[in-house]
């Protein structure tokens, strides 16, 4: 078996089949991508992981040439550097890229190939305000920034390759290409289930999260790792935390059980723990039937109270409960102890069968 | 290839149904049986759409197929189940065309549906609450058991019989014993070993051990005075539970009710004193998914006002009983207690699921956990068990005063009775109200257009509620979900239950529709 190649002159495995972005990736050598989504065929579009393939008649895209045998490939010469510029520079000028007003700065790979190569002014004139399509927002939770977009169809794959819920596509041609909805309507009229993969993917500040707005940039952000609180999937999330406050969620790529993947309420859904209606202190009811405040101390001993007076008179068996599906595992543990070792019942339940 | 029986995936567990669809698309065959064109059905194959409750005349008329034609795995059910010999003659009982009359399904279609199965080898049967809310779900359950291993799928990456759970941390609480028969890890309660086992480590000279009352019967007991004391514990049963009229009775009943809570609900109306406590990102500790997944919760902040995490709040209650735990945190709780005592948690320890979780059983710290059970169909109870079962309808069936059956489930955008979702800024605008979903057919026949408020009537009570006239529905059902108070459609369930599990009826009643006066 003959499965190297040479990359940047040194020789390489390869596994067939395998692009060259892969194959390099293995073999150690990062090439920079913007439309690049793991898990969807390539479709080449950006032009930013350009690279010299000897032989060939122009510079090749790494996310969607085979590795041959023997090919001879270099990631990192002048021309795939001027190449990759040029294209970093006409994405620039395809729209408004004002990082300073932009959600995504800080967490842009647009901004960052822009940093990467020195770009310190647009070599090309930008797109006219006039030919950018306003921005799309007649939702609750999905921003698109049409100014940001550089079309680059991460949003459109992982609509259709990975959650399949093809929502969205490629719209219209040339200097007026866009991605719509199904009849180019509003996402909230169209058959968009909010689930948000497209923000996930998106490299810059085209779509971003509606609720996130000014609660916090990448750089003030904490990741804390959690599991989704709703269905029994398990979504692996991060839960982006800036002053002890959660500023938005996204889905911790390549995890168990998700792979990257999270659904409307898991993504949208979190702030119900912020809401003003939250029980803050123990109640008790009084004989009129109305409940009045009251400490920890005084509702602990009542319900202690209480269960010693009924386990005396009618016994422990009289006494039961429902454990809460929607808790951790540590509490439901505590609440069958405190059944059946204080309280002398195996009286307790949950909604397990339903 | 999937097998998809009595689950509305794509709304009711969303990323799941992504990776279906993936392989739908991929190639893989998807099979949906469902009374409802759900929209799982746009990638299927084959759509068996078959009357609510006849599940198991299906399944029976399907493996009679595969045994009249010679078609089910042979070395299998001889090597590794026993039972087959009684299995056979039940089904032999359910011809398709039998089993057709019954389901609603054609007999060629339960003969086509036969052939698939045994075509592809392994296939994966997923399945929810459309199997098991009937008061026959135990022997749903079982049946597709039967089916999957007469086909010789159990034991096997993407084979299986795989419920979708729908809380996330409802695998769990089973686990921890949260039930009346078990111990955590399945110990039964009845069993002296364990019994000895527990009582040392909890320190007690006693433990009760008869197996205790489920829900409903608790519930029931409250209205004859049998259980005087009631602690209901992260639960809306006023909005969750068939029939609220009768619902409320039984809370109303009680002589003294606890409720602990994150928000004041329609069942915290009805407490004596209500507990304040810690949310989902205001603790660290574990949930435990569908495929037995122990995952790590961890906090992001500390609970509002005085509110407390439950684990304490038990652990005080405790404590003014007399009893004085150790542990103090969910950590200490998990290493030094639950995965002590289950052996099949044993292996699992907070330090162990840094990244993503760990499947039980993992009995030891170096075991890497257990992504598929039975493997190869070597079965943990020995030989599989083939168990005949026959169909019987659902308790309450449509008639004349009452000529539509009523099904229930779940919409993508609310969870359950809203307590989270209805409080979170954008959900409510993307499904603001409940509907009676019902088919053009019968739409036309009432006269009721599209979004126009209709009555829903059952034996125990009346909604007022918007019609929503949709292709999902066949004619002769009407389908509603119990995230709306006004419109929930627990106002009209039937309160009868399996008799093994005490599961609620919810899947099946009979109702009417009107428009209104």
């Amino acid at each position: 078996m003959n499965d190297t190649f040479i990359l940047n002159s040194k020789e390489t495995g390869f596994k067939p089949g395998q692009m060259i972005l892969d194959a390099a990736r293995n073999g150690g050598i990062e090439i920079p991508t913007l439309c690049y989504l793991k898990g969807a065929s390539p479709t080449g579009s950006c032009r930013i992981c350009l690279v010299e393939v000897k032989g060939a008649r122009s510079l090749m895209a790494a996310c969607s040439t085979p590795v041959s045998p023997g090919m001879e490939v270099f990631t990192d010469t002048d021309l795939v550097h001027r190449a990759r510029k040029m294209n970093v520079e006409l994405l620039l000028a395809s729209g408004r890229h004002n990082c300073l007003m932009c959600e995504a700065n800080g967490n842009c790979r647009l901004q960052d190939l822009a940093y990467f190569y020195k770009i310190t002014q647009l070599r090309f004139k930008e797109k006219d305000e006039k030919d950018i399509y306003p921005t799309e927002d007649q939702n609750p939770f999905i921003v698109r920034d049409f100014s940001r977009c550089i079309l680059c169809g991460r949003c459109v794959q992982a609509c259709n390759d990975l959650v399949v819920n093809r929502a969205i596509s490629q719209g219209y041609r040339g200097a007026k290409s866009k991605i719509v909805t199904g009849g180019d309507r509003p996402y909230d009229e169209s058959e968009c289930v909010f689930c948000g993969q497209c923000v996930e993917v998106c490299p810059v500040g085209a779509l971003t999260e509606k609720k996130a707005k000014g609660l916090g940039r990448p750089w003030e952000t904490k990741k804390i790792r959690t599991t989704c609180p709703y269905c029994g999937v398990g979504c692996q999330q991060w839960l982006h935390v800036h002053d002890g406050k959660i500023a938005k969620i996204t889905a911790v790529e390549d995890a168990h059980p998700n792979q990257g993947r999270l659904c409307v309420k898991g993504r949208f859904a979190y702030d119900f723990i912020y809401s003003a209606e939250r029980l803050k202190t123990p109640l008790i009811r009084e004989t009129n039937g109305e409940f009045r405040e009251a400490s920890w101390d005084e509702a602990l001993n009542l319900v202690a109270k209480k269960f010693k007076e009924i386990i005396k008179k009618d016994g422990p068996d009289a006494i039961a409960g429902v454990s809460c599906a929607r808790s951790i595992n540590e509490d439901s543990y505590q609440m069958q102890k405190l059944f059946r070792a204080a309280i002398g019942t195996n009286n307790i339940d949950h909604c397990a069968r339903t | 290839m999937i097998l998809v029986i009595g689950s509305n995936m794509t709304e009711a567990h969303p990323v799941a149904a992504t990776f279906v669809k993936d392989a739908a698309v991929g190639g893989a065959q998807l099979i949906v049986v469902d009374p409802r064109r759900t929209d799982l059905v746009d990638f299927a194959q084959l759509h068996v759409q078959i009357q609510v409750g006849s599940d198991v005349a299906l399944i029976n008329g399907v493996m009679n197929v595969l045994i009249s034609e010679n078609l089910y795995d042979k070395d299998y059910v001889d090597s590794c189940t026993m039972g087959f010999d009684e299995l056979k003659k039940k089904v032999l009982e359910y011809p398709p065309e039998r089993a057709a009359e019954i389901s609603g399904v054609s007999a060629d279609t339960i003969r086509n549906l036969a052939r698939r199965l045994a075509a592809v080898k392994p296939a994966m049967l997923m399945y929810t609450l459309g199997i098991t809310e009937h008061i026959c779900g135990v022997n749903n359950v079982m049946s597709c058991a039967n089916l999957q291993m007469l086909l010789g799928n159990v034991g096997f990456e993407c084979g299986g019989v795989n419920p979708l759970r729908g809380q996330n941390n409802v695998q769990g609480a089973c686990d921890m014993g949260a039930l009346p028969n078990v111990f955590p890890g399945y110990q039964k309660v009845d069993n002296p070993q364990a019994q000895e086992k527990f009582m040392k480590a909890w320190k007690v000279k006693s433990l009760p051990n008869k197996p205790g009352m489920m829900m409903p019967t608790m519930m029931e007991g409250l209205t004859t005075g049998k259980i005087k004391a009631f602690y209901v514990f992260g639960e809306n049963l006023a909005n969750t539970e068939p029939d609220i009229h009768h619902v409320e009775h039984c809370l109303e009943s009680a002589e003294f009710l606890v409720c602990q809570d994150i928000f004041p609900t329609e069942t915290t109306r009805f407490a004596h004193v209500i507990l304040p406590a810690a949310a989902w990102s205001e603790n660290d500790g574990t949930f435990t998914s569908s495929e037995r997944r122990v995952n790590r919760v961890r906090t992001v902040s500390q609970p509002p006002g005085e509110a407390k995490p439950n684990w304490w709040i038990f652990k005080e209650i405790a404590k003014r009983m007399g009893h004085k735990w150790k542990s103090d945190s969910a950590e200490e709780i998990w290493d030094n207690e639950v995965s002590v005592l289950a052996p099949a948690l044993a292996g699992i320890k907070y330090a162990r699921l840094e990244n993503d979780g760990i499947q039980w059983p993992a009995p030891s710290e170096d075991h890497p956990g257990t992504a598929t059970l039975h493997k190869d169909g070597c079965f943990t109870c020995g030989l599989g068990v083939l168990k005949p079962i026959d169909w019987i309808p659902p308790a309450e069936v449509p008639d004349q005063e009452y000529p539509m059956v009523l099904s229930t489930g779940r919409r993508l955008y609310h969870y359950h009775t809203r307590t989270q979702t209805g409080r979170c800024q954008g959900i409510n605008e993307l499904l603001s109200e409940e509907t009676a979903d019902i088919s053009a057919a019968d739409a036309e026949s009432k006269g009721i257009a599209d979004g126009e408020m209709i009555s829903v009537k059952s034996r125990r009570g009346e909604v007022t509620v918007k019609a929503r006239v949709t292709s999902q529905v066949p004619q002769g059902l009407v389908w509603m979900a119990f995230h709306f108070r006004e419109a929930c459609a627990n106002w009209l369930t039937n309160p009868v239950y399996d008799p093994i599990t005490q599961t609620a009826e919810y899947k099946a009643c009979a109702v009417r529709i009107d428009k209104l006066k």
